[in-house]
Order: structure tokens, then sequence, then C-alpha cells
């Protein structure tokens, strides 16, 4: 049973971790349909540049709020150079231009920082809490907290909120949007800072348990991809449920079968779920208007 | 700003490289190739940095044989593709005396048939053993290997009069090649393998693993034969779990980013690593604290960055062939490798080199020490009998 339980906290720790990568991918998907795969170089930017400015001396607080702001100033910066002045290319385009800056942020990133693997402190200690024989750090609380409270935001944003409204229409029909006088370059401009600060944050949050290096974000990117395919691109909450399943999948096939077989299985899992629910589990349908 | 001042150095070093070549015919040509860029730039970095200190150093005092040494370097980025390139660059355009380098093993092995086709002595800086296993004429190395690591720890856990261990590791390259020497060498050390486990290059939780080694009622010491940031998360999760077993790491952890990494999980880690780790700690008789402590301050005065012992084996590298050529009086080829085979009791960073016609790398055990991690410090591990 212990051992159960620890599979179980190992499952919710890598899966909080996803949970929050695959998050950032949902605002940039909602307004214009493009996965942002430099989405793992925002995550590897928050943790390096909180890291750095702590290692000149800034307050880790300050130093991780800069950081953001950094990533969100890269992220808009990737909009308005990369993505904008390719107008109205189409979407596969768009995928491989932040494909691209992906790679260019990555070699920015081992000339400006270093090649080395860095970590920050954790914000309640590095103390396990011990439940039922089995242990779980409290950082991993805390990415599942952060993961939840963007969740909360995202929703209120999306759902609350007349700029949220604009991104959706955006989303849905980009000249119509146009038409009734939504400036849809400034809503994917801010599509592309809101998710820059969402991959900044998770990369502050998780750095602790994962550590972090220039080129922490490609395989972050990757399984944070997968968890949010799986739970339904654009849907905050299938972001985290995706991410939560492909943890708890990883965990439970290290322990129980074989650590070697473990990205099959979970691979495997997302296939026949994709199989099945094409949109993944909390996805809408796409309508094709005509 | 960064990049321009980046684009201006590189403008002014290419400017540099220029007017030495052309002002200069009666240099020795010492090649390398290097993985300064790429996943094995943590090695060819400093490797490259080493190469230039010294070689200046040498130039300083009037060369070797009354010649200069010319450093030519190539950056393979780690593809083994590219070493091959620009071995046969530096054989057939700069024609090179001499090669140090070779950063990883794939790179190295690729290289070997132009150097033996040519016949010029090759100092690899890579670690896997099939580099001088079976010999080859042309081909020595100065990095211990992993088979070394996997006994030194064995005799250790033998000295605490266990027996049974289990090994966690990864699945990248040196894991993979050090967790089969260990498999390979464990039964004539006495040491029986009764459970193991691996994980991924990029995993950032190996409770689960754990977790089984811990159920496995007759472990008695873990390994972890591992690289990268991979052990980090292992020994944080180790203690997560709190298994109070013995836990050992590898020479491929050996830097204090590990201790930085780990953090105060790393209490009490035992590994195997090069004396140049615990320079200043070495008892005052020991034959390797000056050369060391030397190596040490030089790299880090230059440098302004904490010494590795990757870059100490360039300096090996380089110090081996120049020792050679000083004996030989000439820079004659042939003549060279008869004297890089001859060296004995040579003391490098790595350990002291004793070479012969059937061991082109000349390191025994005692080139390694057992280190433990106590107040997040290395200290040594007293050894009896060795």
């Amino acid at each position: 049973m212990a051992e159960f339980l620890q599979f179980f906290f190992s499952g919710l720790t890598v899966g909080a971790v996803y949970a929050l990568v695959a998050l950032g991918f949902t605002l940039i998907y909602n307004a214009s349909e493009v996965i942002n795969f430099a989405q793992g170089e925002f995550v590897m930017l928050g943790g390096m540049g909180t890291v750095f400015l702590a290692l000149a001396g800034v307050p880790l607080p300050l130093a991780a709020l800069v950081a953001v702001i950094i990533a969100v100033a890269v992220g808009v910066a990737l909009h308005r150079l990369a993505i904008e002045p390719a107008g109205d290319a189409g979407v596969v385009n768009l995928i491989i231009i932040t494909i691209g800056a992906s790679i260019f942020l990555r070699g920015v990133a081992q000339v400006v920082f270093d090649k080395r693997f860095h970590s920050l402190p954790h914000l309640f200690g590095a103390e396990p809490l011990r439940i039922g024989g089995a242990a779980i750090l409290p950082q991993s609380l805390v990415v599942l907290a952060g993961a939840a409270i963007i969740v909360f935001l995202l929703w209120l944003f999306i759902d609350r909120t007349l700029v949220g409204k604009a991104v959706i229409a955006t989303a849905a029909n980009r000249l119509a949007a146009r038409l009734v006088g939504i400036n849809t370059s400034r809503v994917v401009g801010l599509s592309f800072a809101v998710s820059a600060a969402i991959g900044a944050l998770a990369g502050i949050l998780i750095t602790p348990l994962t550590l972090t290096s220039y080129d922490v974000g490609t395989l972050l990117a990757l399984k944070g991809f997968a968890a949010a395919m799986l739970g339904g691109i654009g849907s905050p909450m299938g972001a985290v449920l995706g991410g939560l399943l492909l943890g708890m999948l990883e965990a439970f096939s290290a322990g129980y079968l074989s650590s070697s077989y473990k990205e099959a299985v979970a691979f495997l899992v997302i296939l026949g779920v994709l199989l099945a629910m094409p949109n993944g589990l909390l996805g809408r349908a796409k309508v094709e208007r005509v | 700003m960064r990049l321009a001042k980046f684009a201006f150095l590189s403008a002014m070093g290419a400017a540099f490289a220029l007017a030495s070549v052309s002002s200069v015919s009666a240099q020795v040509k010492i090649g390398a190739v290097l993985s300064v860029t790429g996943p094995a730039s943590f090695l060819g970095d400093p490797e490259k940095k080493t190469l230039e200190i010294y070689v200046a150093a040498i130039n300083a005092k009037g060369g070797v044989n009354g010649q200069k040494l010319q450093l030519i370097v190539y950056d393979d980025g780690g593809d083994a593709n590219n070493a091959r390139t620009f071995a046969t660059r530096l054989i057939e355009e700069d024609k090179v005396v001499a090669m140090v380098g070779g950063t990883t093993t794939g790179s190295t092995m690729a290289m070997i048939p132009a150097f033996e086709e040519a016949q010029i002595p090759f100092i690899s800086l890579a670690g896997a053993v099939q580099i001088i296993q079976p010999v080859r004429k042309w081909v020595f190395k100065t990095p211990h290997t992993d088979t070394m690591a996997c006994e030194k720890i064995f005799a250790d856990i033998k000295r605490r009069k266990l027996s049974k261990v289990a090994l966690i590791s990864g699945s990248g390259g040196f894991d993979k090649s050090m967790q089969a020497e260990c498999v390979k060498v464990a039964p004539a050390a006495g040491i029986t393998i009764v459970h193991q486990e691996s994980y991924g290059p990029r995993d950032t939780d190996m409770t689960p693993q754990l977790t089984n080694i811990k159920g496995k009622a007759d472990v008695q010491a873990v390994i972890n034969p591992g690289f990268g940031q991979g052990p980090a998360i292992v020994t944080r999760n180790y203690r997560q779990l709190g298994i109070t077993l013995p836990l050992y790491q590898s020479h491929g952890v050996a830097s204090k980013q590990f201790i930085e990494l780990a953090g105060p999980a790393a209490e009490g880690v035992r590994l195997p690593a090069a004396a140049l780790l615990v320079a200043d700690k070495l008892p005052a008789g020991d034959r390797q604290k000056p050369v060391v402590q030397s190596y040490q301050k030089t790299y880090e005065e230059k440098t302004k960055e904490p010494v590795s012992t990757f870059g100490g084996h360039a300096y090996d590298g380089l110090m081996i062939v120049v020792e050679a050529a000083q004996r030989a009086k000439s820079w004659d080829r042939a003549k060279v490798r008869d004297e890089i085979e001859k060296t004995k009791g040579f003391v490098g960073t790595g350990g002291i080199v004793n070479m012969s016609p059937t061991d082109h790398l000349g390191l025994d055990l005692s080139a390694f020490r057992m280190l433990e991690i106590q107040k997040g410090d290395w200290t040594l591990v007293p050894e009896s009998g060795s």
C-alpha cells in the first residue's frame, strides 16, 4: 500500500509539472490555433532567468518577477518579429516559425547563461511530508496549487472578460473578429505575452524539483504538448487533467512494469485515447463553418 | 550588447588566427578536435581552454626542442561525422605532428582510422575503454575508464563488509556503458548485483524506481552510475524516501555542481574521483598534490571558472606529448610515439601514468580517490591497503 501511495505521489509530482507546462499552450492555441513550440523556452527563461538574477544578488521574489517580465518581453518580441511579419501564412507555417524560435532561443541562452544545470530553493523547505509510509515534497503541492490558480485565472480571463471573448472570437474567425472591431493582431500578441508569463511562472515553480538548464525546454514542451493533446488542446482544465494523467501513467508503469517502458506505455495510452476521442478528453469538437 | 561584443571578439580572433598562420612557418603543429559546443560542451570547453593556456605558457618559455607550438582546434559540436572531417583536415592540410583530443568516445572512434593510417600519435580525452582495448599502435588516452570507477566503488563496498548492491542508472551513453562495466566486473570483485533500475535522461522524478529498490530486503548498498542532472535528482529522491543504505555516485558527477544541485541530500554520498577535485585536501606527501594544485591555480586564474577534471585530461594529454618530444629530442612522429609509450612515472592531474606496449592508458586504481560528501564539501575516505 505504501508503495502504491509512493507511486501515486510520484505521478502527482511529475504530473503537476507537465500540467503547468501544458497550460502555457492553451492561450496561444485559443487565439490563433498555433501550437507554440517555443513554449518550453519560456519555461527555461523563467527558471534560468531567476537563477541568474538571484546569483547576481537580486532578492529571490524580485528575481522571479523580473524573469517573468523578461519572458513576457521575449514572447511579445517573438510575436512582433516572427509571427506578425508572416502575415496570413497558414497555421503550419506559423508552427514551424515557433520551432525555429525555440532553437534560436536555446542557442542564445547557451551564450547568455551557461551550459550547466541549476536549481532554486524549495518554497517551503525540502523536508518531505510523510503520509502513510510514502513521502512527497511540499514543492510538488506548490506546483499543483500553481496549476490550479492559473486554471482559475485563465477561466476568469477567457469567460469573464471582454478581452477574453475577443481571444475566442479571433480564434473562431479572424476576418469576422476584425469586422466587429477587434484588433486581432493585438489579441494574438497578448496571447503570446500571457503564455510566456505562464511558461516562465511554471519554470520558476518546477525548477526546485526538476532542475533547469538552457535546453530543459525541449523535453518539457514535448511532454506538456502531449499532456495538452491528451486533455484536449485549448482547454485549461484539460491541460491539467492531461498532465496529471500522463504523470500517473509514467509513475505507475515505472513502478509496476519497468522504467524502460514508462514512456512507451504513456504514449501508447495517448494514442489510444486520441483514436477514440480525437479532440482529447475535454476538448471541444472543431466545427467546420461553411 | 553581449552579442555585438561576441561578434567583435570573434572577428578579432579570426584576424589574429590569420596573422599567426602567415607569419610563422617553423612552428610545430598540435591538432585538437574537441566538442566545444553541443551536448558535450561541458567537457570540450574546459579542454580547449586548458590546451590554449598551456600551449601559450610553453611557448612563452621558448617552446619545445627549440620550436614553438601552434595549436589548431576544431569544434566537432559533439558530432562524430564532423570529427572525422576535421581529422582529415588536420592530417592533410595542417600537417599536425600530434593530436590531443577527441572529447567523446564517438568522435574518438571515428577519428582513430585516420590517425592510424597517417601514423600520427593520437591522445584521446574520452572515457571508454574501447579506445585502448585492443591496443592500437598510435592511439593513447588519459581519462580513467568506467571499469576502474566500478572497481573502485566495489573495493570500498567490500571494505564496509557489504556485498549485495542495487544499480540505478540512466539510459544515456555514459550511464549505460558504466552500468554494463559494473555488471561485468562485479563477480570478480565478489559483489552480487541483486536488482537493477533505469531512468530516462531527462526524468524529473525517480521515486518509483527507488521505491522498488527500497522494497528489496537484501540490498545493502546502491550505486548510481550516472551523468548529468539525473544523479542529483536520484540523490534527492533517495533522501526523500528515507533510504538509509550507503549511496554511491560515479566520477561522472564529480564536481561541485553536483553538491550544489543535490543540496543537503548529498551528505554521506560516496564517489570515486580524480585527485584534482580535492587538490587542497591531499596529504602533504602526495606526489600528485603539487601538479593538481598548480593546474587548478593556473586554470582558475585564467578562466575565472572552477576547475574540472575534464580540462585536467587535456593537460595530461598535452604534457605527455611534450615530455615525450623532449625525451625524443625531436618532433619526428614515430620517435614521439615510441616515447609516449615509454612514459613512466608521469605525474598528471588524472594520476601517475605508467604506459607500456600493452597499456596505452597507464593508470591504476590509485588514480581514483574515494570521496565522501560531508557538510557540503569533499572529504577523502581513508583507504587501508591502497
